[in-house]
């Protein structure tokens, strides 16, 4: 079976570096960055799946990074994550990224990785 | 002293706590003196000023009104008593023209002439005719004056010299006052002969007391060397020697003021009567005339003290009315900036706690995967009895970031910005969000919280920030007056179609009677020792008209407190 890639991208490097290696565990072609750019020169080398992004990095927002991304490569799906922000503020996001493709941090993993999974599947 | 107390405003002791080391001037006891003695003086001043103008003016007029009466009763009496001598005097002149010296030595025709003279002008007691040497030739009368000679008496010379002659009073037939007239006819040649009448003063004296004098004058006659001819009130009988000196000379009425014997003031009024030896005199008690001035006196002393007591009365009650609104303006800004100041201070903890959770949720991410990891890489190894250790601890940890994620989502979803507008609230969920940060304060005093919410209650637009503010008030309120092991009740009904009740209902102290009624004041507190503001309350009263509802509190002493309020579930009537 073809692996799933998927494309991490948060500040926190302890955090993206444990999630990729535990989506690699379950048997996930993970990459991980930790700034829009480095993520940008990733993509731009390689073919994802689906995209993690973090709702707040520094300097820009996920959804703005999220738009870039999509210039680059129109199939991609995006999951945005947070630890900013109220029921409300989720409810707003999961609004703009689209139905359940909001998680709160801290992320239930088999979650996730479902989510992904499922959005690799469809797309497949 | 209960009286007192009841007078005393409410803002006699009050300190703008606000105002810190200046609260002196801030003081409105001092405003309210101040207003008090400013306009009370700048109003009694002139009211002072003008009572003593109209003391004076007042008083100068009386005086010289009395003086002007009794210098005109002077001078009517004098004129009667002018009249009453001239008249006489003016008869004897023309008897003593029209007749010859020979009919009138006709003992018949004088006596003719006496009994005319006594019918038209009364008084005449006797007549005699008197040759150029002095002799009596013819006399009428009751005395033996026949032939009596006068050829060497004083008035027999001045009658010749000045042509006329009136005698001091004496006390002639039967002890009654008299006095003398004599007129003088010139004959030519060194002849001519002398017209000699008696006079009773009786009728002087009658014509005196017809003068209106006043109840207390004194009018008598003095000739000028101070012995009185007729009698006197209060200097004593007739041809009695007065007891004051004889005033000066003067050709027209005057008035003296002089002491009397008891030291009381007197004005003396007098006139010389003119070719007589007579002065008029007339003497009134001063404190007696002014009896006027003393009822005019009594009226502006009533006026002026009525009017001292309705400025005070009106200067009082309006600067009263003004401090007070002063006070109630100041109380209004105080409780506003604490509104304020207590608005502001639950937003800044807002922001706080929102930032505070955001910050721990970043870490607790990575602790929640870090574990998971460990969870990860543990389980393919072949079992083992520290394996399976590690993988409890591991479970244990993640089920404790999982209770963390579940406080620092509900911080955030408390806290979120205070002026957040009207959105579409579940009653429940408001109430168990507030709920959730007093559990643990329950279950330590054994609090037991019942939630009976009608399921019928749809969510409603309105604004969950002021509702989580009025609950949390309240229930907080509700703990306080709880004893350990007590009982609350948030119970929600549905009223009518367009409002909801929920009532926060507990068995704790309850309220008393007298400070039911004051609870939703502002400042008011039991518990300001317990550190309450006083304010809780009255912040929860405007919240609740803010959202457009309305509070009540009903209450007895020993079984509890029930808060009611009535919601509306459209937000139109909100404000």
């Amino acid at each position: 079976m073809k692996h799933v890639r998927v494309l991490l991208v948060d500040d926190e490097e302890d955090l993206v570096v444990t999630l990729a290696e535990r989506l690699a565990i379950r048997g996930f072609d993970a990459d991980w960055a930790v700034t829009a750019d480095s993520a940008l020169e990733l993509l731009r080398g390689k073919t994802y799946d689906v995209a993690v992004l973090d709702v707040k990095l520094p300097g820009i927002s996920g959804l703005e990074l999220k738009n870039h991304m999509a210039e680059i490569d129109s199939g991609l799906n995006f999951i945005f994550m947070t630890g900013h922000g109220s029921q409300e503020d989720f409810m707003a996001g999961s609004a703009a990224a689209g139905e359940s493709n909001y998680l709160w941090k801290p992320v239930d993993i088999d979650a996730l990785a479902q989510k992904i999974k499922r959005m690799a599947n469809r797309d497949n | 002293m209960a009286f007192k107390i009841n007078l005393k405003p409410k803002f006699w002791d009050y300190r703008d706590v606000a105002a810190g080391p200046y609260r002196n001037l801030f003081s409105l006891r001092r405003i309210w003196y101040l207003s008090v003695f400013l306009t009370a003086g700048a109003a009694l001043a002139p009211v002072f000023f003008l009572a003593a103008i109209d003391y004076q003016v007042t008083q100068k007029a009386i005086e010289s009104e009395n003086m002007l009466r009794l210098s005109r009763l002077v001078s009517n009496a004098r004129r009667t008593l002018s009249f009453f001598l001239v008249e006489r005097q003016s008869a004897m002149e023309f008897l003593s023209r029209d007749n010859s010296f020979e009919s009138l030595s006709k003992p018949s025709r004088l006596f003719d002439i006496l009994r005319n003279l006594k019918t038209s002008f009364g008084g005449f007691t006797d007549l005699g005719l008197i040759d150029e040497s002095g002799r009596q030739i013819t006399y009428i009368g009751p005395y033996d004056l026949d032939s009596a000679d006068y050829s060497d008496q004083k008035w027999f010379e001045e009658v010749k010299a000045q042509g006329s002659y009136t005698s001091d009073v004496f006390l002639g037939f039967r002890r009654s006052p008299h006095m003398v007239l004599a007129v003088y006819c010139d004959m030519g040649g060194d002849r001519g002969f002398v017209l000699r009448a008696t006079i009773e003063t009786e009728d002087i004296h009658q014509k005196l007391l017809q003068v209106e004098t006043g109840s207390v004058s004194d009018l008598f006659i003095v000739n000028h060397d101070g012995v009185l001819q007729t009698d006197s009130r209060s200097y004593g009988g007739i041809l009695e020697r007065l007891s004051v000196p004889v005033p000066e000379r003067a050709d027209s009425t005057r008035i003296l003021e002089r002491r009397g014997e008891g030291g009381e003031t007197l004005y003396v009024g007098y006139a010389y009567i003119d070719e007589t030896p007579f002065i008029l005199m007339a003497v009134k008690n001063k404190s007696e005339m002014m009896r006027p001035w003393l009822k005019a006196r009594r009226q502006i002393t009533t006026y002026l003290l009525g009017s001292i007591a309705i400025i005070l009365m009106v200067v009082l009650a309006v600067a009263t009315y003004l401090v007070s609104r002063i006070h109630a303006a100041d109380q209004r800004r105080v409780a506003t900036l604490h509104q304020v100041e207590y608005t502001n201070k639950l937003a800044s903890i807002g922001r706080l706690a929102a930032g505070v959770a955001h910050e721990i949720n970043n870490p607790l991410a990575i602790i929640n995967e870090k574990a998971g990891l460990i969870m990860d890489l543990l389980r393919p190894q072949p079992e083992a009895a520290l394996r399976t250790r590690l993988i409890e601890q591991t479970e244990v940890i993640s089920a404790s970031v999982k209770r963390c994620a579940t406080i620092t989502r509900r911080l955030l979803g408390f806290a979120r910005r205070m002026d957040v507008s009207v959105e579409s609230v579940n009653l429940r969920e408001v109430i168990e969000s507030v709920l959730s940060f007093l559990r643990n304060e329950a279950q330590y005093r054994s609090i037991n919280i019942d939630i009976q919410i009608d399921p019928e209650i749809p969510d409603f637009d309105s604004d969950r920030g002021k509702l989580q503010q009025v609950f949390l008030n309240l229930i907080n309120n509700a703990f306080a007056a709880l004893e350990d092991g007590g009982n609350v009740t948030f119970k929600a009904d549905l009223i009518s179609e367009n409002s909801i009740r929920v009532s926060v209902i507990d068995d704790g102290c309850g309220i008393a009677p007298e400070d039911l009624k004051r609870v939703f004041e502002p400042f008011f507190s039991t518990r300001t020792k317990q550190g309450g503001t006083g304010l809780g309350l009255s912040i929860t009263y405007g919240l609740v008209q803010e959202i457009g509802g309305s509070i009540d509190v009903t209450s007895r002493v020993g079984e509890g407190t029930r808060f009611d309020i009535i919601l509306p579930l459209k937000p139109e009537t909100m404000k």
